[in-house]
């Protein structure tokens, strides 16, 4: 059975897109530590570059099949069968574009903050993409798990360097959090290896059977991995720490980009490896969902810190997208898979505007604000925008994301529906109260005279805005992407311990 | 194209024009791009009253909104009785209101903000009133909450202002929550969300039951209910009506246009809209025509004492909501949608008058300190005068008609709580009278109270407003001629238009019963007006000892029955308490974060311990060697 279309074109883009952003940062290196403007222009030419180089995927793939496209493949470590073997399907194409667009904007959004260091801050990006770009797109467990793990060091850096008085608390919390996780992965990875014949190709392994007592340590296993970067409740408690401490670039990454790699480790391996095991676990998942939607929502109510505050809503958030994920029907996927996209596009915003006015301000404390309506109504503008679809309201994009996920989680659950319905009442508080406390009543001294938005910042928020309304008004623009795969996914999660495909590669 | 969704889309342009151009170009012109927007809506609305007058009917998609598996929804647009109605409803306020803001908003920095948001609202209205389909009511309902946030908080620099927009939206958000569900049981029952063949496959579930959270329930109730949450919400009904008395923080034009003619009636649209579900469930039905003539009742009684002006109208307006609703569920949905229509003209026409009254006296809300105003305002007072009339259904005015109509259904349809809900009506009839004429009293009447410096600047308002006011004036007089009841020669002319979507109430009864439903509500009426002239005008000082002789009551209804007071003590301290308490202080710092930084402290600490053996001294390590050996050679020698 063919299970991917190969890459006819003969153009390795997926293997370009990840070797750019690491040429960008090997030609930083050789740029002088003075010439402080002429790193800053490689990084931003090269993380255009590799969005450029990006959007074909988003032309050329070809929505009618879940099969692997643009595939590329070639012998690595030979003699443990690993592969260097990379590919794209419904659920990971548009999280590479989201990748790439997000850098571009970390970049902009660093231009004036990072004064310190900023060679080693702009190679520790580019670093970055190229890893997060590779967890997409690989297809060989083995490579996913470095690429993986490849991720952690210059978050760990952007967190530990860069990041505000408490940063090296937060940065190793961060990084013993996800390491425990995906330590316990890589014992789950090398024993599906043996299990399924040697082999790491996340596509062979797919269409093996496991017992399923196997399947229940495995989902485990794996859990411990993405239930922490996604992250669920109760493993939640890094994040606010990581948010608060990192630089604006390194929240949005975090917020935008690595957070969503749990759910997406979810859903290319947890479900269709272990398609028993996920559907008996199904009651546990979404009552951690409905837990982290509440939890983080009524958590959100009590805080006096804007990154923190945004922080706690993506722990809310996040629940929505494993309560869809989990929801096993159409509607709960899809809305889960476009939420991750919305969430990377709406916080990612949020988080570039709070590094905005941070810039200025210097503080975090909500009650230090107050008034900005007044001084800087263009700044007010965008930000009731990225509230607005927070707490998804018709015409953005936080909309269909929900309003699906609820659908999909009330098909599968009603109590779960109902449940994390009041997520949008709850959202729609503590987003309210922000906006009230940060933009509208008295002018406060400390935000008194502040000059609006200038060029560079608006062109930082100005693609979120576009992607908002853009997803909000035609959404199928972006689940098209995801029909076939979803489909194939639930058929695989509901057939059985895999025997339809086994039958299949037979004949 | 069809020219339909221009209707909405004109509004829509200007809306982007505005904001985009506003601040920096249009500034004090910005009116101009939103009233044109707003006429040509109207004139296609005209269009569209006389295309389906001759009989057409127009129910087609745009473009394909969300599709997902089975889930498929369009942007599309229903064009039939009801929404023709509603259309003349908004398009002609809505037109009124924004010339009328021109004088009223004059010199106001946020002048371009303004118009946008005025703009934006009637394109979500429109979009709301226009929908084929649940989810795109569902886009214009949240459409119309946002820019009711905007414009309550329109003086956002005022706390009061800032709060009450966010209470609008997070209350309307407790209704919402029911409709969305609602909305999710639509479609895991018939597959689709589109109203044509929801409505039309209605009547095959109609004993249904289905589990619902472990409950077995009548299927059409419980979506009828789930959709009636929306409608509590929005239409400001008990028990979540806290928001809309608030929500008078901002302009007043906004609270004419949004809090009175269109966006609240929003409520009674969605079950004038879905009453073939509503009809198959008598249970729904009862709650519906209960809550209304409760909330109706309830509302009028604390409007009796509220000093504010506008205020007064905002509880006059809930209780008027409550009637709409009372209506419906009695099953005479168009006599529900009929008051709609003329509640549209004499409210916004009263909260207009308001706003001049205002405008004249520096902003001054409180009644007390007003008097004689009809010396100096006398197009104001006039227009006033007659929407007060009107609303207290004064024989041949607009809300006589509707007002008769409702009573006579309730009292002689087939309901069960009919008799008990007519009588609720009757008595708010009364009520409503009363402290209608006591605001026209006190207001324009008697002495002037107020400061020397205010009754120097008092004057009529401009051109720009009183025009609107003298327009929706005729509109307050003569909307009800449409719909003349039969016993009075007419051929109740709305009901019949109707009936192709809402169906036909007939009542029950004799011509003498029904002359007799029309004096009582007549005379209740003008027994309220003549007792607001016997405390206010002829004996003054009557109401004071009676506030006094009767404290308790008196400060129970100012105090609006404590609800908000309520609310803050169950819901919002209480779950800021616990957010602080138990899971900040709590859950995550006592309990994850031990685990999470205790386990690595343990492994700290052991391994500190075993540090203490590697200390690096030679003879240390040769001990440890010597014992070693020692008890190997042990082992050894005694196995």
């Amino acid at each position: 059975m063919e299970q991917t279309i190969n890459n006819t074109s003969g153009f390795p883009i997926l293997s370009m897109l990840i070797v750019l952003p690491l040429a960008g940062a090997a030609l930083i290196l050789f740029i002088s530590r003075a010439n402080d403007r002429a790193v800053k222009m490689v990084g931003l030419l090269f993380s255009i570059a590799t969005f450029a180089l990006s959007l074909p995927l988003f032309a050329n793939f070809d929505k009618t099949t879940h099969l692997m496209q643009f595939v590329e493949q070639h012998e690595w470590i030979p003699y443990l069968n690993m592969n260097y073997h990379l590919g794209l399907d419904g659920i990971s194409v548009l999280f590479v574009l989201l990748s790439t667009l997000v850098t571009i904007l970390c970049v902009l959004i660093s231009w004036e903050s990072v004064r310190m260091k900023t060679k080693e801050f702009f190679i520790s990006l580019l670093v970055m993409e190229s890893a997060m770009i590779g967890v997409f797109c690989s297809l060989d467990f083995m490579l996913f798990y470095v690429f993986w793990e490849a991720m952690l060091i210059p978050m760990f850096l952007l967190i530990g360097v860069w990041g505000g008085p408490n940063r090296i608390y937060a940065a190793m919390k961060f990084f013993l959090y996800t390491l425990v996780g995906s330590v316990l992965m890589l014992v789950g990875i090398i024993v599906l290896y043996f299990y399924a014949g040697r082999t790491f190709n996340i596509l062979e392994l797919t269409n093996a059977a496991y017992p399923f007592k196997m399947q229940l340590m495995l989902f485990w296993a794996f859990f411990a991995a993405f239930a922490v970067k996604v992250p669920m409740f109760p493993v939640h408690t890094w994040l606010p720490d990581a948010h608060t401490e990192a630089p604006t670039a390194g929240s949005v990454i975090l917020a935008a980009v690595l957070i969503k790699m749990g759910a997406y480790g979810f859903l290319r391996f947890s479900m269709p490896l272990l398609p028993d095991a996920t559907r008996a676990m199904t009651p546990v998942m979404l009552t951690l969902s409905v837990i982290a939607i509440i939890y983080g929502g009524v958590i959100c109510l009590a805080q006096t810190d804007l990154k923190r505050l945004i922080a706690y809503s993506s722990v809310s958030h996040m629940g929505f997208v494993t309560l869809g994920i989990f929801a096993l029907n159409v509607q709960g996927i899809e809305g889960g898979i476009l939420q991750m996209l919305n969430h990377g596009i709406v916080t990612g915003a949020l988080f570039l505007s709070v590094g905005i006015i941070y810039d200025r301000t210097h503080t975090r404390d909500i009650a230090d604000y107050g008034g900005v309506a007044s001084v800087m109504p263009v700044y007010a503008s965008f930000f009731i925008v990225f509230t607005l679809a927070s707490i998804g309201l018709p015409a953005t994009n936080g909309f269909v994301g929900e309003f699906l996920i609820l659908l999909g989680a009330f098909k599968a659950s009603q109590w779960a529906g109902v449940l994390s319905a009041t997520g949008i009442i709850i959202g729609a508080g503590y987003m309210l109260w922000l906006y009230q406390r940060v933009f509208f009543m008295e002018t406060s001294s400390k935000v008194a005279g502040l000059s609006d938005l200038n060029g560079r910042e608006l062109v930082a928020l100005m693609p979120m805005v576009i992607l908002i309304f853009w997803i909000g008004i035609y959404p199928n623009a972006f689940l098209s992407f995801m029909h076939p795969t979803v489909q194939h996914l639930i058929e695989r999660v509901n057939s059985g311990a895999g025997q339809a495909d086994i039958l299949g590669l037979i004949k | 194209m069809n020219s339909h969704a221009l209707i909405p889309f004109l509004p829509l342009a200007a809306f982007m024009i505005n904001i985009v151009f506003g601040r920096k170009y249009l500034k004090e012109k910005a009116h101009w791009i939103s009233i044109l927007a707003v006429a040509g809506s109207w004139v296609l609305a005209v269009t569209a009253l006389i295309e389906v007058l001759s009989g057409r009917k127009f129910n087609y998609d745009l473009y394909t909104w969300i599709l997902s598996g089975g889930f498929k929804v369009s942007v599309g647009f229903l064009i039939d009785e009801l929404t023709v109605v509603m259309l003349i409803v908004v398009t002609t306020c809505s037109t009124l209101i924004h010339i009328y803001s021109v004088g009223y908003m004059h010199g106001d920095s946020g002048y371009y903000r303004f118009f946008s948001y005025l703009s934006l609202f009637t394109f979500s209205m429109l979009m709301l009133v226009m929908a084929n389909n649940f989810l795109q009511l569902y886009f214009g309902w949240e459409g119309v909450g946002l820019c009711s946030y905007f414009l309550i908080g329109y003086y956002f620099n005022k706390k009061s202002a800032s709060d009450a927009g966010k209470k609008a939206f997070i209350v309307n958000r407790f209704g919402d929550f029911g409709f969305g569900l609602g909305i999710f049981v639509i479609f895991l029952t018939f597959g689709t969300v589109y109203y044509e063949p929801v409505f039309s496959q209605a009547g095959n579930f109609a004993d249904a039951t289905v589990q619902f959270l472990g409950y077995d329930v009548h299927l059409m109730t419980l979506i009828a209910l789930l959709l009636f949450c929306g409608s509590i919400g929005k239409s400001a009904q008990m028990p979540l009506h806290v928001w809309l008395p608030d929500a008078m923080e901002g302009p007043t034009p906004v609270s004419a246009l949004i809090h009175a003619a269109t966006m609240v009636t929003a409520g009674v649209f969605l079950v004038a809209r879905c009453s073939p579900i509503f009809s198959l469930s008598e249970t729904a039905l009862m709650v519906v025509a209960l809550t209304g003539a409760v909330t109706s009742l309830f509302a009028a009684t604390i409007g009796l004492v509220q000093n504010d002006l506008k205020r007064i109208i905002a509880y006059s307006t809930v209780s008027q909501l409550g009637y709409m609703f009372l209506a419906c569920g009695v099953g005479a949905y168009s006599a529900g949608v009929f008051h709609l229509y003329t509640h549209a003209f004499f409210k916004a026409l009263l909260f207009l008058c308001a706003g001049s009254v205002m405008h004249a006296m520096g902003g001054e809300l409180n009644i007390q300190k007003m008097g004689n105003l009809k010396k100096y305002m006398p197009v104001t007072y006039f227009t006033m005068l007659i929407a007060s009339f009107s609303i207290a259904g004064f024989p041949g005015l607009a809300g006589f008609f509707s007002k008769d109509e409702i009573l006579w259904l309730a009292y002689s349809g087939p309901s069960p709580v009919g008799k008990l809900v007519w009588l609720m009506g009757t008595a708010v009839a009364f009520l409503t009278a009363f402290y209608s004429f006591r605001l026209i009293f006190l207001t324009f009447h008697g002495k002037f109270r107020g400061t020397h410096e205010q009754e120097h600047h008092l004057h009529e308002s401009p051109k720009s407003m009183t025009i609107p006011l003298m327009l929706l004036c005729v509109g307050a007089v003569a909307s009800g001629w449409v719909s003349i009841p039969h016993i009075l020669g007419g051929h109740a002319n709305f009901a019949e238009f109707m009936k192709p979507v809402l169906g036909h109430a007939e009542g029950h009864g004799t011509h003498a019963e029904e002359w007799m439903v029309m004096a009582i509500s007549v005379s209740v009426g003008f027994a309220g007006i003549g007792l607001a002239w016997f405390m206010y005008m002829t004996r003054p000082e009557l109401p004071a000892r009676i506030s006094q002789q009767f404290s308790a009551v008196h400060r129970v209804l100012f105090n609006k029955y404590y609800i908000d007071e309520l609310y803050s003590f169950i819901l919002i301290r209480p779950t800021i308490w616990v957010a602080k308490n138990i899971l900040i202080g709590i859950t995550d710092a006592r309990i994850i974060e031990a685990v999470v930084n205790g386990v690595p402290n343990s492994i700290a600490a052991f391994s500190a311990g075993l540090r203490r053996v590697q200390t690096g001294l030679m003879q240390h390590y040769a001990t440890i060697m010597a014992a070693g050996i020692l008890i190997i050679a042990a082992v050894m020698l005694l196995r």
